[in-house]
């Protein structure tokens, strides 16, 4: 048996989990959602989260091919990228335009940074900004949910959060913006669904509760507090998907619990600052992606204290 | 603040698999080996140097290695025989030292040395402590008797006996609280008297109830008032035994970064060290066997056996009914902190509680994939650091930033790596960020004299991390 003894240091041991199986997980907390956008806006909402899933997953496996480095696309985060942006898109949009959000987001924001876990914004999310920048026309045409097959034109009506920013009634209960039975990005309507997913994120301890509770908080708090209806904002708009799945990609937020906080409470207050404030409808992408920008900052400043540690006052409170 | 700090920290180590073949096996008696070796490195501190030669006779409980260290413990023969070679040895960690061989000649004399200890006061019981070569018998292997003798001892007000045993597939402490709690329980008693303390906490985990139960029995007949001794189960949660965690489970006191366990009080035993106190006080045996459990997928017959300090490891697994197959990793300790060895022909040392060894189907280790900053390791550091900056800062070699982020607190219990998706081998990075500092550390003393002094260059750990790592 001479030198055939594995030397490694310790420990010997895993726990099993490896990343394929955390996005297998995130991949499940999506579905309901996947398949409410596909029964509330029909197979149009399907077809653009396939063609998402495969520009994604091919620009990963040509990024790693001509970037030279192990192929990453099996661990599958790259599908989670996909159907985040589809989400994050109208049902409406024409298959190409998504297709480039999908590349956009891969080779532009993950894989020109060197890849999972290195990227410092939202892949998906610049994506989606990237397509509002440049094809305004088309990703502001929102179709009504429940019309059986979408005829592109003729059908487009306001988001609820438009009708608000425009100064007008709130045309939906309650008990639809729940459902999603309201126009808006195919992915986000439906709320029950999106906090169907979260919940076993959690359970699964994927994701920290802190994230979410906190950005949908803040969001909830703020508007109240500016005499604006805060159930009608936590319900509308991407904040759902946006608390649940996107402020908690794990490179772009931050990894200490008290990180994590401050960070969502950026988010909400951003998003509020946007939609009540800002010439926009809707800023839970922008809250997100700027607070992205802020993580190591944040990091830097709520390390959290090692074992055993006294917390050092700074100078100027210790008089 | 206390109960704030708990909830805070719940979740902090990890569940380990409950591997614990052995636990219900008597302790099998190993006879005695063609030959013992004995290295004089098996304690933290300064080596022992030999005080025999080849062709010396040797009796059982005879010296034959000691230093004049202050950190340090003697190593005796277990044997009676003659010593063949004083041999160089390639410890696990990769530590040369000086080890002496004998081949015993099976009579087992006794050495006239070697008689019931007459002890009266703190300087006594010490200086027997230190003759007995006892050193820390769970695994980290710092003689007693500096741990017995701290600079702040009359501060000291309790005792901790540490049975937590947490690692998997161990249970050598476990048979020890079953096979010999009297002994466990007068040894405890003797540590409180020479060092005046009024409290003793016997820590388990909860999933050793019956050990719970005997010592528990035991602790109302030996406590006294004044002297009392109380069993604490402890949640089941890896690395409980961990000195600086097992502390704050059973005081709620914490160890500061760099300070002894006795600055807050306390004074940590292992619960087969404190047992063999007693032994040693009554006979005068020093510590030349001890309890070690054999286990791992390789092994035909996992149990724990008593062996003489010296034994090849080979011969313990050929005493076990041999290996089942080839065996690829071969342990020294548990699992999660013990040593991988490159050769079956290491002995068993002192501190040394497990030997695994395993089949090829479970070394096989996942491909490193880059860090997805889940921060799974983060939530499950007892040390509450944060290992991916601490990788990052390592790889981009800023010192500086090590610093910040005390690297010097790791206790390197694996949790970190035993959690990580992309299975990073980020143990083996503290570790060698743990040396850079102390490098850095030790080059920075070395020029505070002249006066130079150079800033370590920094460096974006986020981005630099992600260019260069491409493994």
């Amino acid at each position: 048996m001479e030198n055939k003894l594995v030397v490694s240091s310790s420990p010997h041991l895993h726990c099993g989990v490896n990343t394929r199986e955390i996005m297998l997980d995130v991949l499940i907390a999506l579905s309901p959602a996947a398949a409410a956008s596909a029964l509330l806006f029909g197979w149009r909402a399907a077809a653009v989260i396939i063609v998402c899933v495969a520009s994604c997953m091919a620009s990963e496996y040509i990024s790693r091919i001509v970037l030279k480095k192990p192929q990453t696309v099996g661990d599958l985060s790259a599908v989670v990228t996909g159907v985040l942006l589809a989400f994050n898109l109208p049902a409406t949009i024409p298959l190409w335009q998504a297709a480039i959000g999908g590349v956009v987001a891969i080779v532009v924001v993950k894989q020109m940074f060197g890849g999972i876990g290195h990227n410092f914004v939202n892949p998906a999310l610049i994506g989606r900004i990237v397509l509002m920048a440049s094809f305004p026309e088309d990703m502001n045409r929102w179709a009504a949910p429940l019309q059986g097959s979408l005829v592109v034109d003729g059908l487009t009506s306001a988001t609820p959060l438009e009708s608000l920013e425009q100064g007008g009634e709130l045309a939906y209960s309650y008990q639809q913006l729940l459902v999603g039975i309201r126009p808006g990005c195919l992915g986000e309507t439906c709320i029950i669904a999106l906090l169907l997913g979260g919940l076993y994120l959690v359970v699964r301890r994927v994701i920290s509760p802190l994230i979410p509770a906190v950005f949908v908080g803040t969001v909830f708090i703020l508007t109240w507090l500016l005499g604006e209806n805060p159930l009608v904002h936590i319900l509308s708009g991407g904040l759902m998907l946006g608390a649940v799945f996107m402020a908690t990609d794990y490179a772009t937020s931050p990894i200490n619990p008290a990180g994590k906080a401050v960070f969502a409470a950026g988010c909400g207050l951003l998003t509020v600052l946007i939609r009540v404030y800002g010439s926009l409808p809707e800023g839970v992408s922008f809250a997100i992606v700027i607070m992205n920008v802020l993580v190591p900052l944040i990091e830097r400043a709520t390390r959290p204290l090692p074992f055993g540690e006294e917390r050092r006052l700074p100078k100027w409170l210790k008089r | 603040m206390n109960a704030v700090r708990r909830i805070l920290r719940f979740g902090t180590g990890v569940r380990t698999p409950h591997i614990k073949n052995t636990a219900e096996r008597e302790t099998a008696v190993m006879p005695l080996p063609e030959r013992i070796i004995i290295p004089m490195s098996q304690h933290v501190g300064a080596p022992c140097v030999p005080v025999v030669k080849a062709g010396d006779t040797v009796e059982v409980g005879q010296v034959v290695g000691d230093s004049q260290s202050p950190i340090s413990a003697p190593i005796h023969s277990g044997v009676s025989g003659r010593v063949v070679s004083i041999t160089e040895l390639t410890l696990p960690g990769g530590v040369k030292t000086a080890a002496v061989v004998i081949e015993p000649d099976g009579e087992q004399r006794i050495h006239p040395g070697v008689k019931p200890q007459k002890v009266e006061s703190f300087d006594d019981f010490i200086k027997a402590v230190r003759a007995s070569g006892l050193v820390g018998l769970g695994g980290a292997g710092f003689p007693t008797h500096i741990k017995l003798n701290p600079p702040n001892l009359k501060d000291a007000d309790t005792l901790i006996i540490n049975a937590a045993e947490c690692e998997p597939y161990i249970t050598s402490d476990y048979r020890e609280c079953i096979e010999n709690p009297a002994d466990i329980m007068s040894g405890i008693q003797a540590v409180m008297k020479y060092l005046d303390i009024k409290h003793a906490i016997i820590a388990v985990e909860r999933d050793k109830p019956r050990a719970k139960a005997v010592l528990s029995k035991l602790a109302a007949e030996y406590s006294a008032a004044g002297r009392e001794i109380e069993v604490k189960s402890l949640p089941v949660r890896y690395p409980q035994g961990a000195e600086k965690v097992l502390i704050y489970s059973c005081t709620d006191r914490r160890v500061p970064p760099g300070k002894l366990p006795a600055n807050i009080g306390c004074i940590v035993l292992n619960v087969a060290s404190v047992s063999f106190i007693s032994k040693y006080l009554k006979t005068g045996m020093p510590l030349v066997e001890r309890r070690v459990t054999v286990d791992g997928s390789a092994v035909a017959k996992p149990q724990n056996v008593r062996v003489v300090i010296g034994t090849p490891i080979r011969d313990v697994i050929e005493f076990c009914g041999g290996a089942k197959g080839e065996i690829r990793k071969l342990l020294m300790g548990g699992p999660m902190m013990g040593l991988a060895l490159m050769d079956d022909q290491l002995p068993v040392l002192k501190q040394n509680n497990a030997i695994l060894a395993f089949l090829n189907n479970d070394v096989l280790a996942a491909r490193q994939s880059d860090c997805i900053r889940c921060g799974r390791c983060v939530r499950a550091c007892p040390m509450n650091l944060l290992p991916p900056s601490i990788e990052a800062a390592y790889r981009t070699g800023d010192t500086e930033r090590l610093e910040k982020l005390s690297v010097m607190n790791c206790m390197e219990c694996g949790c970190c790596s035993f959690v990580c998706p992309a299975s990073r081998q980020l143990v083996q990075s503290m570790r060698m960020a743990k040396g850079e500092f102390r490098k850095a550390a030790a080059a920075e003393r070395a020029k505070a004299g002249a006066g130079q002094k150079e800033k370590p260059a920094a460096a974006n750990s986020r981005t630099e991390g992600g260019l260069k790592d491409g493994e």
